[in-house]
């Protein structure tokens, strides 16, 4: 029972239910729905005493644009512009997510060529999804200038990107049996430029944000999820492979050619904010060194499927799920077709979702500015949960 | 114990001269934003713009569409509405030469071809996503992407294009 | 120089100084405040590789002031639920002291506001008065953001006082004297004649301190944009923050004042002493705390105080310690 008659009065039915404990002397704060540092649309409810956190629940629904109800009302081809604004960081992702569902139920061939320009396209997406996360992190953390340097790599990316699908943030580049486009020598030679770039800027990186000194000690040991905990709340990607369990959808369950690239599962097992950040900067560099053999390997031939269903196609009657290793973890789509020109259902697993439940029991007796710090260190993306 | 904590402080006093050397030397580099609009950036030949419809290589007032439908059909985002107009075409009586049918009388006057035109090319850009299915999905290669991309306007009217009318006054000029 | 000693209509001549003093250094804030914006935002802009302000004016010179005008043109909104005296009385308790603390310091061996030989004493009291408006914006406001920041800052303030007025105090046991005057005749006009060879580390300290106390980043929980909205000055709007915001540059310009003539000789200097010298090295250690705060995170509220309690102050008062025992030996 609410004893606070300001909650009566002002809270809505998420506030009025977050009954205050027993001790009277605690402040129920809201962070978000508009704020800084909660990385889209998402809410928390949070009770305070004094600075320390006793409760923390997140509220969702701020975002939800119904994405899988519009899966049921459009045909298979037409759903495909609604997978790059999900997660619109890590938009080629979800496109493979889907395409590779449909493919699988439908029996499509994709040629060798356009499952290289597939690696190609995610991978540079996943550094510049990365990239984004570093600056909005240490934006949170109070740096306003790693955000500005982190932007300038990630404007390469973009221009790149452009070249060869005509956007910059929500690709639509994917289609059933291949890509849109092939890749022009304008765009390898970019390519090729930037990766020499960016391994230059990455110990630039090091020097004003890893190695500093205030960082570390607000990255190091907070938010410290042991293995259990995260399997418990099926966390994936960087969060899972910071408590030092070495899954990757790209190695666990191949997918497109990954089994023929040579590169590195970063894993850390301290759990905590530090070996999560360090995760996510050895991936951007492994994305680097799968980029450049994908680049060697890259075989002559069609970026399409000559025999690439017609938009107004169905696949056989059944269902299949395709996961993909996104930026935030393990990217599922679900797709059931039952013989109509629409789905029946598709169901889209976000990691971020996943990654966000941690947060509650993570958020339990910690100091306000740590929660900033490890919900950062998440790398949440709130219209991914949301959907 | 004491040596380690010294030198944990002076590796951290180090980091913070670090970087700060990082910032300084960034201080003295070029600016890499662009002014626009006194500047503009140069790599918009691949950015997609609205779809346009592309003419005919003889006519420059007639677009390739063969009013198939498929861009309609397909568009995620319901944004393309096709108007046309079936004209009937009298066909060219037979030539006198012919020789006449089996039963000796002349051959029967053919039929007059029905043939649909294009009238209006609805676009409502305020709903497309920019996905590509119409352009790449069309059989004659009739839409590509336009580099109009500098476009603003004070209300969703002025992003309601007829892309008919858009061609005949670019064929005109 | 005009002889400040004659009696001027009946008037004491201190009280004629003083009221000289003030205008100009009402006139030397506020103008200072301007030109501190402009650089700040340009330094900001040039680090993060943009151009900073540009438009209003050649090179962006007169965005400071529309950015004044801007901030005197808005409604001046009470929250619902503040204590009004409270809340606007806090403002005012932040910027008026400020000019008190500028009157001791010596610009030039001439311009000076208050020759007094407790000028340090005079400089350190009155700088505690800014926790007293803090205390009273955030209890004011009815905002409990705003009461979390400020609590931050109430005991980010005190807490750093401490090892301060310890490094200061290392100081004046070395030259022997509370007046600024002194101190600064003691140093000579070249670099190897300042305080700071000798004293190392009270600059050091005080220098960490002066950047906590004026709640700069990376020290600037207080006002923590990304987690308190905008901590203690959150419900202000108009001129009410323009005053917090104006407070917060003089308090840099005390500071680094301070600093200048403790440690790095004041106005003297190699070729021609006098006040351009104590403005240049005043500016460059302006520039540095702009520097620091484009290039920092934030410091977490506990760690902060940690920092404080375990390493400046058992640094500052061995410092003192060894202060006292050399001057006594030695002197």
């Amino acid at each position: 029972m609410s004893n606070c008659a300001a909650t009566e009065l002002t809270g809505d039915t998420y506030t009025r239910r977050f009954e205050q404990g027993p001790n009277q002397d605690t402040l129920i704060v809201n962070m978000g729905p508009q704020h800084p540092s909660t990385h889209g649309v998402l809410r928390v409810i949070v009770e305070l005493d004094g600075e320390y956190i006793l409760r923390a629940e997140p509220v969702l629904g701020y975002v939800h644009r119904m994405h899988e109800k519009m899966g049921e009302v459009k045909s298979f081809t037409q759903y495909l512009p609604n997978m790059g604004r999900v997660d619109y960081l890590h938009a080629m992702a979800w496109n493979w997510a889907y395409v590779g569902a449909v493919e699988k139920l439908g029996g499509v061939e994709v040629p060798e060529r356009a499952e290289y320009l597939r690696v190609i396209a995610t991978e540079l997406n996943r550094i510049s999804s990365h990239l984004v996360w570093w600056g909005a992190y240490l934006l949170d953390l109070g740096a306003f200038t790693p955000i500005m340097y982190a932007f300038d790599d990630r404007e390469i990316i973009l221009d790149l990107l452009q070249i060869v699908t005509g956007s910059r943030l929500t690709y639509c580049y994917f289609r059933f049996g291949g890509v849109t486009a092939d890749v022009t020598p304008a765009f390898v030679s970019g390519l090729k430029e930037f990766l020499q770039r960016f391994k230059s800027r990455l110990p630039m990186y090091k020097d004003l944000v890893t190695d500093n000194i205030i960082l570390r000690k607000r990255c190091e040991e907070i938010g410290v999820i042991d293995v259990d905990m995260a399997r418990r709340y099926g966390a994936t990607g960087p969060v899972l492979r910071g408590s030092g369990v070495a899954y990757d959808t790209r190695r666990a369950e191949p997918y497109g050619v990954y089994d023929r690239f040579d590169y590195q599962i970063p894993t850390f097992t301290e759990g905590d904010a530090m070996a999560r950040y360090l995760v996510r900067i050895r991936e951007m560099e492994e994305s680097v060194k799968i980029i450049e053999q994908a680049l060697e390997q890259l075989p002559e031939g069609e970026h399409l499927n000559a025999k690439a269903p017609k938009p107004a196609w169905k696949p056989g009657v059944g269902e299949a799920y395709f996961a993909v290793e996104g930026a935030r973890g393990k990217i599922g789509v679900y797709v059931v077709c039952d013989g109509t020109k629409n789905p029946y259902r598709v169901k889209l697993r976000s990691p971020s979702y996943c990654n966000l439940s941690l947060f509650a029991e993570l958020a339990q007796g910690v100091i306000l500015a740590d929660a900033v710090s490890i919900m950062g260190s998440l790398d949440l993306v709130i219209p991914e949960i949301d959907r | 114990m004491i040596s380690q904590t010294f030198k944990e402080a002076v590796t951290a006093v180090w980091s913070m001269v670090v970087g700060l050397k990082v910032t300084g030397k960034n201080f003295m580099l070029p600016q890499i934003t662009v002014h626009y609009p006194r500047q503009v950036v140069t790599n918009l030949d691949t950015f997609r713009g609205h779809i346009d419809l592309v003419v005919k290589d003889d006519d420059p007032f007639k677009p390739k569409c063969i009013l198939c439908g498929q861009c309609e059909n397909n568009c995620p985002s319901g944004c393309i509405t096709i108007e046309s107009v079936t004209r009937e075409i009298p066909a060219a009586p037979a030539p006198e030469t012919a020789p006449p049918g089996p039963e000796g009388e002349a051959k029967p006057a053919p039929k007059p071809k029905k043939v649909k035109e294009l009238t209006r090319f609805l676009l409502d850009y305020n709903l497309c996503s920019l996905c590509g299915l119409c352009v790449q999905n069309c059989p004659v290669d009739s839409l590509r992407f336009s580099r109009d991309v500098y476009l603003a306007g004070y209300s969703r009217g002025e992003f309601e294009f007829d892309l008919m009318e858009t061609l005949q006054k670019r064929g005109k000029k | 120089m005009p002889d400040f000693n004659v009696l001027l209509a009946g008037i004491p001549a201190e009280l004629t100084r003083l009221v000289l003093a003030l205008i100009g250094l009402m006139a030397f804030i506020g103008l200072n405040g301007l030109a501190l914006v402009w650089v700040e935002r340009k330094v900001a802009g040039h680090v993060q590789r943009r151009p900073g302000p540009f438009e209003v004016g050649p090179f962006g010179l007169i965005q400071p002031i529309v950015d004044a005008v801007k901030l005197v043109g808005k409604q001046l909104a009470t929250p619902a639920g503040a204590d009004k005296f409270l809340f606007w009385l806090a403002p005012l308790l932040a910027f008026l002291p400020i000019f008190l603390l500028f009157i001791p310091i010596p610009f030039s061996e001439n311009l000076v506001g208050l020759n007094t030989n407790l000028g340090l004493l005079l400089i350190l009291a009155f700088a505690g008065l800014n926790v007293l408006a803090l205390c009273l914006a955030g209890w004011g406001q009815n905002n409990k953001w705003g009461l979390l920041g400020a609590g931050r800052a109430v005991a980010q303030s005190v807490a750093y006082e401490i090892p301060l007025l310890l490094a200061v105090l290392a100081v004046s046991f070395q030259t022997g004297s509370l007046d600024l005057a002194a101190i600064t005749a003691k140093q000579g006009p070249w670099p190897w004649q300042w305080n700071i060879l000798v004293q190392p580390l009270a600059f050091f300290l005080y220098f960490i301190c002066a950047v906590a106390e004026t709640n700069r980043a990376p020290f600037d929980l207080p006002e923590a944009e990304s987690e308190l909205t905008a901590g203690f000055h959150t419900e202000y709007s108009g001129m009410g923050f323009g005053l917090f915001f104006l407070a917060e540059y003089a308090n840099m310009i005390v500071v680094c004042s301070v600093a200048t003539v403790l440690f790095l000789g004041g106005w003297q200097g190699p070729i021609e002493p006098g006040w351009w010298w104590f403005l240049i090295k005043m500016y460059a250690l302006l520039l540095v705390i702009i520097w620091f705060r484009w290039t920092y995170p934030r410091v977490r509220f506990d760690q902060l105080l940690n920092l404080n309690w375990k390493w400046l102050l058992p640094l500052s008062m061995v410092n003192l310690l060894a202060t006292a025992f050399v001057v006594k030996l030695f002197a």
